[in-house]
């Protein structure tokens, strides 16, 4: 149904354009027409409907469930891997419970990428016509794509255990890489439509008039900083939505077999989660980065403007995702006896993530127009201030970082003991690399913040990342060297965590899909005005840019929607699996 | 079920926790609508108005001070006292040895810094070694500013820093386009109303107004008669005047051809009528 949409608009636009040009034959060559001017009144009002919200929370939910099943094929393909590599036959399994619960979303996927379109079609066909017309082609490969990724991922779903073993799972190998490959083209096409309203390229800057080059279009300045963000955040999706299936499964199983097996992915899923979040930052400063390049004015419309506050309103978010996969680290603790050695720590990493979270949530008031700094009652604080931009954000996010994986280093050896000799040394140098880290980053993060006067205080950010990725590197380097053949204390015990960690991992599932829904609407919201940001005017009566506290509600809203479709899914696979285990 | 129920309810608290931060946690700031494009009525203006206009679309419109405001330092000030008002340092800036623009007077100076950013930088706040501004053009794009809103703020400028006003209030500035395009105003109710809505004294001499352009009409009734009146404001190529200011011939194609098709009958009658007895 997705398909035929697009291939049907696709037609009507080629016809049209068909008309057009035989029109103008007589005059000269063929030219494209500029982009419309609009009034309210071309803005076909049905019902009651609000038609913004409508599409809103559509092409949300289409989204999310995109992030979702584009995510999940990549590690599905890391863990087979890893499985066939390690011929442990458990990666194989729950690489396989994964894509299980990724076809149910696929459908959902197709289902709402159409909504959209009608939505488009019916509430902004004007814009849909400009649109279509400048990326005719792109449009019609991604249909012949996307039976090119249902094909692909019917055939690695349903062939999995027929493609077993030996040559044969080098070719299901070969599929699940060619259906990674197929989705990934498609998210950049669907990236290339997005940014081309932000940041418009390969049209004519006055009135909107195409200059031939699709190309042009598609690789506006915008495409490939958003490109590596959505790729990357993804897989932090992905994960953190499979790791809210197996809390479910947890929770629901009553056997020690199958809370050891939940339990396990849950982890699992939570490690890709972390690994996915703990770049994002990065590849989100790059692509507010690259916004101020490409348009100051847009840029501090986004830090500094109206949409201001909801960086704190991230930084909660945050805050709150890393809180969450901490606690879930601590408690995991608990599957082994070692944990003992470790538990006194807990606190103090605990509140250096708290403090960081306290840095980052700082706001930073810089102001629109003169109106809003009285209204918001004066600039920002003379010694607090610093403390709400970028350099101070750039180390309260490093060193949660770093904690972060901290705790992490700290779960993986509460089962072991090193007995290489120089052990003692060993942990000795990885202390001192994370203090020198921390100390590094601090010592960076006040000196840019409190000593440079450079409009782009940014300038911090990439010595302290670095450090950030020399404390992660060194401290797993001599880690694998150092538990080479290390002994066991006490062995890990899966299914032997706490019912509320699990609900760690619901937290995760429930903030992403809240920030995602968030920044969304953000990275929308700063073209205010414009369909296209200064080649195409928003006219209707819903083109005024809404509060934050409005767009949290319409956020919600969409996230309630996704969130039950999510859990009716995991409960779907529960009865399917259930009358498969009766057989 | 009851796993299934405990994961909703917590779903939705967490939710809740969410919305309320925030609806309640941080303040709402409402952005300011999008701007509407107005006509200028620039023929009926005086030099205070016209700063006032520079004024509005400096804080609004011009979208300047999200970059030159006192609390960002992404960019000079403009507007404050002293050192801090542009147009006590145009000047200086035409003497910069880094200067390479085209401008010869302070007032061109401004004009510059708009139209195009990147003719001079000023030290510290561009790319490339100060070659390229983040300055965008200012008549393009988002901001869109006409050439007489530039003049505006560059009055406004001058005011403010108290050096002496040398931008003119530019006569003739074509309408926008979109403003007429959006509804069709309220139809005049006396000949007056009819020359200030259509602009005529944009570019004639006519009732109080005191354009330059085209020939004076204040007593044009006493030379020409009903039906070419007419067909002067219905077709005004089909007649050229000979009697245009400064002894210059007329140009054809400068007085606005469609005239006719805006006006309502009614108001037209009227224009005519007073022109007629314009002796
Ligand atoms: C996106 C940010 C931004 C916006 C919006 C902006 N400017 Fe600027 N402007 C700058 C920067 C940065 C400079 C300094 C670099 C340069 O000289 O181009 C500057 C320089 C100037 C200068 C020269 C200042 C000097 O000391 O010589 C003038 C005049 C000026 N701007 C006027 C305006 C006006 C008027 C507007 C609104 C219509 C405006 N600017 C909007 C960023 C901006
Ligand atoms: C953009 C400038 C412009 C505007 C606005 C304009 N005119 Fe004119 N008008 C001219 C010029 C130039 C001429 C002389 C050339 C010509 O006749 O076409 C002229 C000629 C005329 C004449 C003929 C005068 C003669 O002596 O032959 C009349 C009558 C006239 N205009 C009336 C109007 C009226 C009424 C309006 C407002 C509804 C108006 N004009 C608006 C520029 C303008």
């Amino acid at each position: 149904m997705y398909e035929s949409d697009i291939a049907n608009a696709e037609e009507a636009v080629k016809s049209e354009a068909k008309a057009t040009e035989a029109v103008k034959e007589g005059e000269k060559k063929a030219e494209y027409p500029p982009a419309p001017k609009l009034t309210a009144a071309d803005y076909p009002q049905i019902g009651g409907f609000n038609s913004r919200i409508l599409v809103w929370i559509v092409a949300q939910l289409h989204l999310w469930f995109a992030a979702f099943v584009l995510a999940v094929p990549i590690f599905v393909l890391i863990i087979e891997a890893i499985g066939m590599a390690t011929k442990d036959q458990r990666y194989d399994n729950m690489a396989y419970e994964f894509i299980k619960v990724s076809m149910a979303a696929y459908s959902i996927t197709a289902i709402m990428g159409g909504l959209l379109t009608f939505s488009l079609l019916i509430f902004y066909p004007d814009l849909f016509k400009y649109l279509t017309s400048l990326f005719s082609r792109s449009m019609l490969a991604y249909a012949f794509l996307f039976f090119a990724e249902s094909a692909s991922l019917y055939v690695y779903y349903y062939g999995w255990h027929w493609l077993e073993g030996g040559f044969k799972k080098w070719v299901h190998l070969t599929i699940g890489l060619v259906l990674n490959f197929v989705g990934t083209v498609l998210m950049l096409f669907a990236n290339a439509w997005v940014t081309f309203s932000m940041s418009p390229n390969g049209v004519d800057p006055g009135t909107g008039a195409f200059l031939g080059s699709e190309w042009d279009v598609i690789h506006n300045f915008l495409w490939n900083p958003l490109n590596l963000h959505r790729v990357v955040a993804n897989i932090a999706y992905g994960g953190s939505i499979i790791g809210a299936y197996a809390a479910y499964k947890f929770l629901g199983s009553a056997s020690k077999e199958d809370r050891a097996h939940y339990d396990w992915m849950g982890y699992t899923s939570n490690i890709i989660a972390v690994g996915g979040l703990l770049p994002l930052p990065f590849a989100g400063y790059w692509l507010v980065k690259e916004i101020y390049a490409y348009s100051q004015q847009m840029g501090i419309t986004l830090m500094g403007g109206v949409f201001a506050w909801l960086f704190i309103m991230q930084a909660v978010l945050i805050g709150a995702l890393f809180l969450s996969v901490n606690y879930y680290l601590w408690c995991g603790m608990g599957r082994s006896e070692g944990s003992v050695r470790y538990t006194k720590n807990i606190k103090w990493i605990a509140a250096a993530v708290v403090a960081c979270f306290l840095v980052w949530f700082t706001p930073h008031t810089l102001v629109l127009t003169n109106q809003e700094l009285k209204a918001l009652g004066g600039p920002y604080h003379k010694y607090l201030g610093p403390l709400g931009i970028m350099p101070a954000k750039n180390t309260a996010v490093n060193i949660m970082i770093i904690m972060t994986f901290l705790s992490f280093t700290l779960y993986r050896r509460v089962n072991k003991i090193a007995t290489v000799s120089w052990a003692d040394a060993g942990s000795a140098v990885q202390a001192a690399i994370f203090a020198g880290g921390i100390g590094n980053i601090i010592f960076l993060g006040v000196y840019h913040g409190y000593f440079t006067n450079t409009a782009y205080k940014v300038a911090s950010s990439i010595p302290q990342v670095s450090s950030t990725a020399v404390v992660i590197i060194a401290t797993l380097i001599i880690d694998s060297m150092m538990f080479k053949g290390a002994k066991e204390v006490a062995p890990l015990r899966w299914g032997n965590v706490p019912a509320r960690s699990q609900y760690a991992l619901f937290t995760l599932a429930v903030s992403f899909t809240w920030l995602m829904g968030l920044m969304g609407y953000i990275r929308s919201g700063i073209r205010q005005h414009w369909h296209v940001n200064s080649i195409m005017r928003d006219n209707s009566i819903n083109a005024f840019t809404p509060t934050i506290g409005y767009a949290a509600q319409v956020v919600t809203l969409a996230a309630v929607i996704f969130m039950a479709i999510v859990i009716f899914i995991f409960w779907l696979s529960n009865i399917s699996s259930k009358k498969s285990a009766a057989h | 079920m009851k796993i299934f129920l405990k994961i909703v309810f917590f779903c939705i608290l967490v939710f809740s926790g969410f919305v309320g931060f925030a609806n309640f946690g941080i303040p709402q700031v409402k952005s300011a609508p999008p701007p509407t494009e107005e006509k200028l009525d620039l023929g009926n203006m005086t030099m205070d108005q016209f700063i006032a206009l520079g004024d509005k679309v400096f804080n609004g419109k011009g979208t300047c001070t999200l970059c030159h405001n006192n609390v960002g330092k992404r960019a000079p000030m403009l507007d404050g006292a002293g050192e801090e008002a542009v147009a006590n340092r145009a000047p200086l800036r035409l003497k910069d040895p880094r200067y390479k623009g085209k401008a010869t007077t302070p007032e061109e100076y401004l004009r510059e810094s708009m139209k195009t950013p990147s003719a001079f930088v000023v030290a510290g706040f561009g790319s490339d070694n100060d070659t390229k501004s983040p300055m965008p053009v200012v008549t393009q794009g988002s901001i869109g500013l006409s050439d007489a809103e530039v003049d505006a703020v560059i009055a406004f400028l001058q005011n403010k820093s108290g050096v002496e006003v040398t931008v003119k209030i530019p006569v003739g500035a074509p309408p926008s386009e979109k403003a007429e395009e959006a509804k069709p105003a309220e139809p005049a109710k006396t000949p007056e109303e009819v020359i200030v809505k259509f602009g005529c004294g944009a570019c004639h001499k006519i009732g109080k107004e005191e354009g330059a352009i085209g020939p004076d009409l204040t007593h044009v009734g006493k030379s020409k008669n009903e039906s070419y009146l007419r067909r002067a404001v219905l077709d005004p190529n089909a007649d050229i005047a000979k009697n245009c200011p400064g002894g210059a011939p007329c140009v054809p194609g400068m007085m606005p051809p469609d005239f006719g098709a805006k006006m309502t009958g009614s108001e037209f009658e009227m224009l005519v009528q007073y022109l007629v007895k314009s002796k």
